[in-house]
């Protein structure tokens, strides 16, 4: 343990022994030391304020020195100091690593070991999917509108041109508010059968250019079943302005059906009816199963039939008739609308085999679309 | 409906196989949905459109065939002898509106026996196993060329006339079905002398149907209409292949063709002899002619469709076209010569009888374009003017919602339909009754998500999933003042274990302040003056653990346990917090505006305060007080510790308070820190508490 000589001789060879031998006393502690508490205890000794080796040098050589020597001593004094800390500090890294080596050993924990998992909500594959498809319309540049699910069946039928007493409401199987007899069949709520209310709602309220997007829950009379549910969703899009042909609604519809379901991916469209356009047209895409072919590694599809192509929309150029129940002139505006099934869409994209499991709320089912 | 190829090549020499055709037909929108059988026997099952009547035959499809692959259509021409000795027979249509023409021939002498093969193989193409020679030569007139006809049995006609008349009240008819129905004065019937012998457009009656006694028939072919047919048979609840082609309009100008055609097939196989024929026409059924102009072709359909294939498309289809030109007033000779080279710029466009659904110009368009081919179009993009405009409350549902998956909740989508008892336990609102319920369980609509969300659990539960959370956002209805009334409600729910488990996580069960806190944490989102959680809530929760919840003043939902009695109620073996918080409120307030604060450069400094409080003092009462001795040093007030039980008086409990005070402004002294705690003390005291010795 290397203690502080009280120096007699301040000659430079004197100081040069004493700074050597406070060197090696120096070099061969800091050499024992093995542990970050050893160290501590090293620090303190040479470097504690209070009876340190660097304070007692201080009092010991500094202020024993006779003033000619003041001046000389200081300057040793200094060196010896810098020497001092280098070599604390240099010790504190050496014990440092080796000790933390050890100690992160044995703080090491199985990683293997499942992560502390924080319950995140998982999103309802009808809305995921619903809003998906109002994503890629809205990237097109149309706005979101909505409407009332119980509506009045002037908008439900009559202003999308389905006479009162027409062949096309049986199609509808529509769901009645009881005690609406006594009015006007025009002013009778009933639960929308269809979003395509939202198409005259918005037109009333705007003239054109609209486009707008239409999400939302839609109810029939249809008994649950695998494949049937009297509560479905739909979105609806309709483009009015001038100059808008059926290309145009080919074209936008194309790439709609790029967007959602891979650029590889044709469509078609062949004649359909809806009484609110004219003409009217499904839209089939290939098979994004198979690509197409209607075979999958020599089996036949089951998502197409095997026919290659799957029916995902309809939809058309608005009618004249319609457009006279919202003050559009005919001769002037043409637009399109489309309607597509929510439900079918999620159940082609996910392979659902029953429609029901949308509106149980079974975690087993929804934890799949994590 | 289905079609026989072999038949269809009977009217047009098709040279394309059957699926091709099946293919060219669906794309012609004349839907083949599916082969039956195979070879020369395959048939296709058509899903042909509402509006689409004229299709519902095989005449009408080889039509479209016959336009489709531009191929001459073989006419239908029956031939009937000469009727030597014509019977009068008397028509009377008594309303034009109802039935604007009714054909008939009356024959003599017939046998009634089964039909002959080639008549009773066609009727299996829709699976009819056949009745007579007579009823089946009227189905197969059906469906070969669409016209729904009718045979009487002439000698049980009485008083020799056919009267076509709405019911009287208090008549009855036995239709063919052998039902017997009370007539409805807005029923159209057909009747003779004395009674109703049919329902007009839907089914024959039953005493004067064709028996294996009848001699003599009387063939009806007529057309009646279509608003009258439907009501009428939904009247009766009755759907016949004729009462569908007549609620959609039939031809008017094939009533003859169409009764000729059934006589023809009744002298084939049954024999007998013409003797009577009338056809008694009330008014005439037909659409204006129509004109098309090319320049509206080109604004519809975004493409020039070859003038050649425009004329040759409608003409196929039976329309007749008359070209017209813009009148060159003056022009020389010369002009007009060039002109006539140019495609026309119009055309007159006489509508066939069959087509009662092309009225308009577009309709025409239509016919153009789907026979021309919806493939055979460029795709293209419009160009647009406006910009996306969001709607206002896009942008809180969307971060509400992030905000509850974001908590753990599953997002949950429940019916809309509850029962009578639900929507009084669990609403104050007047439900929306439907009419035609789909079950007597569940007839209202709902006014309130939770007992959806309840049943959601409860399926989770009997499928021994137990720890749940879900939300649901969606619509709830009810009536104010005859009008239907609809909001937006979020509805989120939890029960059994918070959060996940795991090796390293000790599980805890939901409690009231998971839930509170969720709730908070959704309405920290919005900007918040004061949020307040108030009793009472409604009866469905457990009266002393929940809270109406009150934002800025308003009350903007509820949350708490589910009532251990609807629990029970319902066999859940397990705490059920739910909350319901009203969307369209929410929505209202603006969201939070984020604000910046400088940080504080100077230290602050903590204190905490074991205190004793009676039982009845709440937190919020304590918070408020200390609050209320405005110290602007305050920086935070925070419950730390509750404990009851051993060492604390009955009736009181113990709370560790932590309270932090610090200035932007300047490092606190101790004496200013101590001056406060004695107020915080003071404050306690005047709450009835104290400090823990």
């Amino acid at each position: 343990m290397y203690i502080v000589p009280k120096l007699e001789d301040f000659s430079a060879s004197a100081l040069d022994a004493a700074a050597r031998d406070l060197k090696s006393a120096l070099q061969s502690e800091s050499a024992a030391i093995a542990s970050e508490a050893d160290w501590k205890v090293l620090r303190d000794r040479w470097m504690a304020r209070k009876n340190g080796v660097l304070t007692l040098l201080n009092d010991q050589w500094l202020k024993a020195a006779p003033t000619p020597a003041k001046r000389e001593v200081g300057q040793r004094v200094n060196e010896v100091k810098k020497i001092v800390e280098e070599q604390i500090d240099a010790a504190l890294a050496r014990v440092s690593s080796t000790v933390s080596a050890s100690r992160l050993e044995q703080e090491r924990v199985d990683i293997t070991l499942p992560g502390n998992r924080r319950k995140l909500g998982i999103e309802h594959p009808l809305i995921r999917t619903m809003n998906e498809i109002v994503g890629v319309f809205k990237a097109m540049g149309y706005s979101v509108a909505e409407g009332p699910e119980v509506e009045t069946d002037y908008y439900n039928f009559e202003s999308l041109n389905f006479p009162p007493n027409h062949p096309a409401r049986d199609t509808q199987d529509t769901l009645m508010i009881k005690g609406q007899q006594g009015k006007p069949l025009r002013e009778r709520l009933l639960l929308r059968t269809h979003t395509s209310p939202v198409q005259i709602r918005a037109m009333e309220k705007q003239p054109p250019p609209i486009r707008i997007v239409v999400p939302g829950r839609v109810h029939r009379a249809d008994t649950a079943d695998a494949t049937h549910s009297p509560i479905f969703h739909q979105v609806e899009g309709l483009a009015v302005d001038t100059n808008i042909t059926f290309c145009d609604l080919k074209g936008t519809l194309d790439q709609a059906a790029k967007a959602m379901f891979g650029s590889s991916v044709r469509t078609r469209f062949y004649p359909s009816f809806f009484p609110f356009t004219e003409p009217s047209a499904d839209m089939q895409i290939s098979c994004f199963k198979c690509g197409g072919s209607g075979r999958l590694k020599g089996e036949r599809c089951g998502m197409c039939k095997a026919s290659g192509w799957i029916e995902i929309l309809g939809s058309g150029m608005v009618d004249p008739n319609v457009y006279g129940f919202v003050d559009y002139d005919p001769k002037k505006y043409s637009g399109f609308a489309f309607g597509m099934g929510v439900e079918r869409i999620a159940i082609l994209k996910y392979g659902i085999d029953d429609i029901q499991l949308f509106y149980q709320g079974d975690v087993r089912f929804l934890r799949q679309f994590a | 409906m289905r079609i026989s190829p072999t038949w269809l090549r009977e009217f047009v020499a098709l040279d394309v196989d059957n699926v091709r055709l099946a293919e060219d037909l669906t794309h012609a929108g004349i839907a083949v949905e599916g082969f039956i059988g195979e070879g020369d026997a395959v048939l296709f099952e058509m899903e042909i459109t509402t509006n689409r009547v004229d299709a519902m035959n095989h005449y009408g499809v080889a039509r479209e065939c016959s336009a489709i692959y531009n191929l001459e259509l073989q006419p239908i021409i029956p031939k009937l002898p000469k009727l030597i000795q014509p019977e009068s027979f008397p028509i009377e249509i008594l309303d034009p509106a109802l039935c604007a023409r009714y054909t008939a021939r009356a024959i003599r002498d017939v046998r009634i026996e089964k039909a002959p093969r080639y008549i009773a193989e066609r009727l299996l193409i829709e699976a009819h196993h056949g009745i007579n020679n007579v009823a089946d030569s009227t189905n197969y007139a059906l469906m070969e060329m669409g016209h729904p006809t009718h045979a009487f049995d002439l000698d049980l006609l009485e008083g020799g006339k056919i009267v076509v008349r709405p019911a009287v009240h208090g008549e009855k008819l036995k239709t063919l079905d052998g039902i017997e129905r009370q007539l409805h004065p807005g029923d159209l019937v057909i009747a003779d002398a004395v009674k109703p012998v049919a329902l007009a457009g839907i089914m024959g009656g039953w005493d004067t149907m064709i028996t294996p006694n009848t001699r003599n028939i009387l063939i009806e072919s007529a057309w009646f209409d279509p608003a009258t047919v439907r009501r009428t048979a939904r009247r009766h609840s009755m759907h016949t292949d004729a009462s569908h082609r007549f609620e959609r309009g039939a031809d008017w100008g094939a009533t003859t063709l169409a009764c000729d055609r059934v006589t023809e097939l009744v002298l084939e196989t049954a024999g007998g002899k013409l003797a009577g024929y009338n056809d008694a026409v009330a008014r005439k059924v037909s659409h204006e002619p129509i004109q098309l102009e090319r320049s509206e072709l080109r604004r519809i359909l975004g493409q020039e469709i070859p003038e050649p294939d425009v004329t040759r498309i409608l003409r196929r289809l039976g329309f007749e076209l008359t070209e017209t030109r813009a009148s060159s007033n003056g022009a020389p000779e010369e002009g007009v010569r060039l002109a006539l080279l140019q495609p026309p710029d119009a055309y007159t466009v006489e509508i066939p009888s069959w087509r009662m659904d092309v009225e308009r110009e577009i309709d025409v368009i239509e016919e153009v374009a789907r026979v021309y081919g919806f493939n055979n179009f460029a795709n293209t993009l419009p160009s647009f003017s406006g910009g996306v405009v969001e709607l206002p409350h896009a942008l809180p549902e969307s971060k509400t919602r992030t905000r509850l998956l974001a908590l753990g909740y599953d997002e949950a989508v429940s019916p809309t339909f509850i029962s009578t008892d639900d929507a009084q336990r669990f609403s104050s609102s007047e439900a929306v009754a439907l009419e035609n319920p789909l079950s007597e369980e569940a007839p209202l609509l709902r006014n309130s998500l939770v007992p959806g969300m309840l049943n959601l659990l409860a399926w989770n539960f009997n499928r021994e999933a137990t720890d749940v959370r879900l939300f649901e956002m969606g619509n709830v209805f009810s009536m104010s003042s005859e009008r239907v009334e609809q909001r937006k409600l979020a509805c989120f729910a939890a029960t059994g274990s918070v959060g996940e488990k795991g090796v390293q996580l000790p599980s805890r069960s939901t409690d009231f302040f998971d839930l509170k806190g969720d709730a908070e944490a959704i309405l920290n989102t919005f900007e918040k003056q004061s949020l307040q959680f108030t009793t009472p809530a409604s009866g469905y929760f457990h009266p002393g653990r929940s809270a109406t919840v009150v934002l800025n003043g308003e009350t903007v939902g509820e949350l708490g346990q589910l009532h251990p009695d609807l629990a029970a109620e319902r066999k859940f073996k397990q705490e059920v917090w739910i909350a319901q918080l009203d969307l369209d409120r929410l929505f209202a307030v603006p969201l939070r505006e984020p604000r910046y604060q400088r940080l504080s450069r100077y230290p602050s400094v903590e204190r905490d305060f074991s205190l004793l409080l009676d039982n009845h003092v709440s937190y919020e009462r304590l918070r408020t007080a200390i609050e209320g001795l405005r110290i602007p040093e305050l920086e935070s007030i925070e419950p730390q510790e509750l404990f009851r039980g051993a060492g604390v008086p009955e009736g009181k409990y113990s709370l560790l308070l932590h309270l932090v005070f610090q200035s932007s402004e300047r490092t606190l002294r101790d004496d200013e820190v101590s001056g406060w705690s004695r107020q915080v003390i003071a404050a306690v005291q005047g709450l009835g508490g104290s400090l823990r010795g």
